[in-house]
């Protein structure tokens, strides 16, 4: 078996993997290992054809390939060592990774650091218990997008779309293109998950109908979906007996969430966050495992692809530095949430880490207008951001600067986030 | 005056489009939202993207896109013109797939590389 | 002339089967689906009872007791998934304290082995997750899991590898007594057998009418289910029952043998192709559960699914030769049907020998079979079995990690599966928290590749659900 010591081993050659191995080469690390599942690298960004993609980071628009290709061109002039169709099975606190692909067998690798970037994946039908038959025709909205970008077949030609997330809505568009009927898009919640521009360039330019605090309450079809009936939903998101409306079709695409997927965080014993459902992560995404970190999806989801790249280069830079230094030392505070905020990531400071000042993502539970970020500790309000459109689907980022870190009390902060009168 | 909610990048700034007042925009926050809200009302255009066949590679398709924005009017008319189209592998990133759609000076383009099988 | 035809692929008709291929004489199991065990015995509890439910002097608690013993040495000669975990059936006042200890006397009647009544101590002691409302429980030890599924499959793969036939996609249309025997007309094509049995489950008794006087109604009760994350699969160790009462013999929670926890069913009268589940009847499910088990996280859940019981006028099961000399039914099979049925085939055959069946046991029976499940494999076994076939080091279903090697030997092994879902029921992949949201294409194409058909026709289940519609790109637009 082999038993190679890497300094750093990414897990997982999405946008995440690709993104810390390369910041990790680049820091020095001398030997740093992508295992990747599939035969290619880029992820989920390889069925992403759409553009839209780097806008924040490359100052341009790309679609999901062109934006991988920028990592992937880099990978051979960084040294970075990749292993394709490689599976971890296990990886443990000592940094051993238990892997196997057809081509290398069974291996048993050792790192002195690990980056977790296995992603996320969808929500599917049992998950939200959508009753009814079930007939062929249901899927979530990615496994359809690999069936039609990647493998190059139709799932179907009249389609319902449930859920309003981004990959759902792009979806509603790339089965419009290539003539599919997409009759309605069905969101439970008042509002949708996707972003506005979303809506307008997948949704309204094709008279896609958007049905807001709506559901699907029954799937009908014994071998491929015949109908789908849905209904109007109250403040408590129940059906409303009387509201139904029923859609002929063959097609069910669901787009109802995406759980970070962070099984072999669980077995090696990393603390994973309850909001999240990813790991605890220090700043530089360190996991509660010395040695073990984590980014992108695997951590919380993000919507855009740019701040995963971004998120997992600071992973990649501590994962080399690790493997170089060992543990960062020092004091850590905690960042809890307040009102309307349900996470925020990282959710521990090592203070004497931060260079100028910490970025903290969070999201909010509603859909707001003029609100104030207001970053409290001891109950003093240390700093104030407005912001006047916030929602669930668009991820939240405040840079925290260092020089207010001597204010902290207690050794925690709050985010919260308030109604502009509101604030203190 | 027309309420647009931008596309240009995720941001998503409501516009507000002054059709009267040579369609000068407000509420966007940087300049490619004013270009934007002023195409949207007088021609409206977009970036399609879709696949093609591939011939002898890893993939039986390659992702392609327009190389520039075209008229919102045109996409079905674009698109139907990847049908039939078969290109072999191997096939790189910027391959010309289908030149000068519908004259309008715009080419569908490769957005990823596929090796030979 | 054949001796046997088998009317149903479910896990009575695969036990018959298996039973009937250890002599020298010729069976066909003739089934409607292209698989078999996709009727009831893919949906239902999964559990191999003990025996103290049936009332004493049934037929149903003679197979319950004698089948409860024959899975469990079934199961292991074959390689199928199967726990002898134990059961309880919960109490929660004085009234089914009573009853607790009345289903103690039925069992001790039943002939079922190390019966306890535990008190609300004992309960807790063993199940630390079950209600603080609990005032005692049976515990039967003998009670197991099993998948049955794998089951009905290896009982229908060995008889086929002992020279049995099973008929896929053959929905029998007519039964005509001829001379000496029957003329069975099934998928458009004529077998002439000795003798018939009918195992068609929900449809036994139309089957039963193309060829004996009517006797009995199959009327279809449909239990819906929910199927929860691993996560949830360690919360109680052992089979959790409540009471049966007026209304039902209550929901269950219960570990499966993949891990997962199961709960349900609930107890409505459907349609007989009813299959689908509703809001109303998971809600009560889920309500039902958490009386027994108040922290089951029903945010895990991975799947729902309904299952239907073939009810009958008798409260009983139907088994035997019917008045047509030749014709025998196994029908009304309800719960404990899956537990009962190696021991109602081999009543069957002992029937059948009386009928004039000669029963000449092959020298060459094969009795056993072995499948790789490479998750259960050691590093060293893994290494091993990666080095001697690649396609063991590639894995198809991450959630449930199972490798394209697992599957091509399930597309090669006798009676091989043609759609995702007979895959799945094989292997396992596609059964994970994910739902073959990835998976599925990937092994869409494995089959497609090994039966060398194209990957459009290749089905998610039952003929006719297609996964595909068409190509991309081939103008082939329908508006």
């Amino acid at each position: 078996m082999n038993e190679t010591l890497y300094d750093v081993i990414v897990v997982g050659g999405g946008p995440a993997g690709l993104a810390a191995a390369l910041e990790a080469a680049k820091e020095g690390a001398g030997k740093v290992l992508i295992l990747e599942r599939n035969n290619e690298l880029g992820g989920i960004l390889n069925q992403c054809i759409h553009n839209g993609f780097g806008l924040q980071f490359f100052k341009e628009e790309l679609t999901g390939p062109e934006y991988a290709s920028r990592f992937i061109d880099k990978l051979a002039d960084a040294g970075v060592e990749v292993m394709l169709g490689a599976m971890v099975l296990d990886v443990s606190a000592d940094k051993t990774v238990h892997a196997m692909s057809r081509e290398h067998g069974y291996m048993q690798l050792r790192a002195k650091s690990v980056v977790l970037n296995m992603g996320c994946r969808e929500r599917t039908r049992g998950a939200i218990a959508i009753p009814g038959d079930r007939p062929a025709g249901v899927f979530t909205a990615g496994a359809a997008q690999l069936y039609m970008n990647i493998e190059g077949y139709m799932v179907g030609k009249r389609v319902v779309i449930l859920g309003s997330g981004d990959i759902g809505l792009i979806m509603a568009r790339r089965m419009t293109l290539e003539g599919a009927k997409v009759l309605a898009c069905v969101e439970l919640m008042p509002y949708s998950n996707g972003l506005n521009r979303n809506i307008v360039q997948c949704l309204n330019d094709y008279d896609i109908p958007l049905y807001l605090s709506h559901t699907i309450v029954d799937i009908k079809g014994d071998k491929r979906v015949e109908q789908v009936v849905v209904a109007k939903v109250d403040e408590k998101r129940n059906p409303i007996p009387g509201t139904e409306i029923t859609f002929d079709c063959d097609t069910v695409l669901l787009s109802v969430g995406l759980i970070p997927e962070n099984e072999l965080s669980r077995q090696a014993g990393v603390e994973i966050d309850r909001r999240t459902n990813g790991p605890v992560v220090y700043e530089n995404m360190e996991t509660s495992i010395p040695g073990v970190f984590a980014s992108g999806n695997v951590v919380h989801v993000h919507d855009l692809v740019d701040f995963v790249t971004q998120e997992s280069q600071r992973a990649g830079r501590a994962a080399a530095l690790y493997a170089k230094n060992g543990e960062p030392q020092g004091p850590c505070i905690a960042v809890e949430n307040g009102s309307a905020v349900t996470y925020t990531v990282p959710q521990k400071i090592r203070t004497e880490n931060v260079d100028k000042f910490v970025e903290i993502f969070f999201r909010v539970n509603f859909v707001y207008t003029n609100m104030v970020i207001q970053i409290s500790s001891g109950g003093e309000v240390l700093a104030r951001f407005k912001r006047e459109h916030m929602a669930p689907g668009e991820m939240e980022k405040v840079a925290f600067p260092k020089a207010l870190f001597p204010k902290i009390r207690d050794g925690k902060i709050t985010v919260s986030v308030v109604k502009e009168e509101d604030a203190e | 005056m027309t309420e647009l909610i931008c596309i240009v990048c995720p941001k998503g700034c409501h516009l507000k489009v002054d059709e009267e007042n040579g369609f000068s925009v407000t509420g966007n926050s940087c300049p490619h939202g004013a270009e934007y809200g002023r195409k949207e009302l007088t021609n409206p255009t977009r970036v399609i993207t879709s696949t093609v066949c591939v011939e002898g590679g890893t993939l039986r398709r390659a992702s392609v896109k327009t190389s520039s924005d075209i008229p919102k009017g045109k996409i079905f008319e674009a698109m139907r013109l990847l049908d039939n189209v078969t290109i072999p592998a191997p096939v790189a990133i910027g391959d010309v797939v289908v030149k000068d759609i519908l004259g309008l000076g715009v080419d569908f383009i490769a957005t990823k590389n596929v090796p030979k099988l | 002339m054949v001796d046997v035809v088998i009317v149903g692929g479910g896990v009575c008709g695969c036990s018959l089967l298996y039973e009937l291929s250890r002599y020298k004489l010729s069976a066909v199991l003739v089934e409607k689906e292209n698989d078999v065990s996709v009727g009831t015995t893919k949906a239902n509890s999964a559990i191999v009872h003990a025996g103290y439910d049936p009332h004493p002097g049934t037929t149903m608690a003679r197979y319950n007791v004698e089948g409860n013993a024959l899975v469990k040495e079934l199961c292991e000669k074959l390689d199928v998934p199967y726990k002898q975990i134990g059961s309880l059936v919960l109490a929660f006042d004085a009234d089914q304290d009573a009853l607790v200890r009345e289903l103690f006397d039925r069992g001790t009647q039943n002939g079922v082995p190390g019966m306890k009544v535990l008190s609300a101590a004992e309960v807790r002691e063993m199940e630390p997750n079950v209600s603080p409302e609990v005032t005692s429980a049976l515990y039967a030890p003998s009670a197991g899991i099993v998948s049955p599924w794998e089951l009905a499959i290896a009982l229908a793969e060995t008889a086929v590898k002992n020279g049995a036939q099973v008929e896929l996609n053959s929905e029998v249309t007519s039964i005509q007594p001829i001379d000496g025997g029957f003329r069975v007309t099934a998928g458009g094509k004529e077998i002439d057998t000795r003798f018939v049995v009918n195992a068609a489950g929900i449809w036994s008794d139309k089957i039963n009418d193309m060829a004996a006087p009517h006797t009995f109604t199959v009327s279809a009760n449909k239990g819906e289910y929910f199927l929860l994350d691993k996560s949830q699969g360690t919360l109680v160790n052992h089979v959790i029952f409540q009471c049966p009462s007026k209304v039902g013999k209550g929901v269950l929670v219960s570990p499966t043998v993949h891990g997962n926890l199961i709960v349900g069913p609930n107890a409505e009268d459907a349609e007989k192709d009813d299959l689908g589940t509703t809001g109303d009847g998971l809600a009560f499910v889920r309500k039902m559960a958490l009386r027994s088990v108040p922290d089951i996280n029903f945010r895990d859940s991975i799947r729902n699914f309904a299952g239907l019981r073939a009810n009958t006028e008798i409260d009983d099961f139907l088994v035997g030769e019917t008045e047509q000399k030749g014709f025998f039914n196994i029908a009304g099979i309800k719960s404990p049907g899956l537990t009962s049925a190696p021991a109602i085939a081999r009543d069957v055959v002992r029937m059948l020998g009386k009928a004039g069946l000669t029963l000449d046991p092959k020298e060459t029976f094969v009795d056993e079979r072995h499948v790789v499940r490479f998750k259960h494999l050691s590093h060293e076994e893994r290494a091993a079995a990666i080095a001697k076939n690649p396609l063991y080091g590639q894995i198809v279903c991450r959630c449930e990690t199972i490798t394209e090697g697992e599957i091509v030997d399930a597309l090669h092994r006798p009676l091989p599966p043609c759609s995702i879902d007979g895959v799945k029921r094989r292997c396992g992949s596609g059964m994970g928290r994910c739902q073959g949201g990835f998976c599925g294409p990937r092994v869409q194409q494995i089959i497609a590749r090994e039966l060398g058909i194209p990957q459009e026709a290749v089905m998610m289940d039952r003929a006719g659900t297609a996964v595909i519609t068409g190509e991309t790109k081939m103008g082939g637009r329908t508006e």
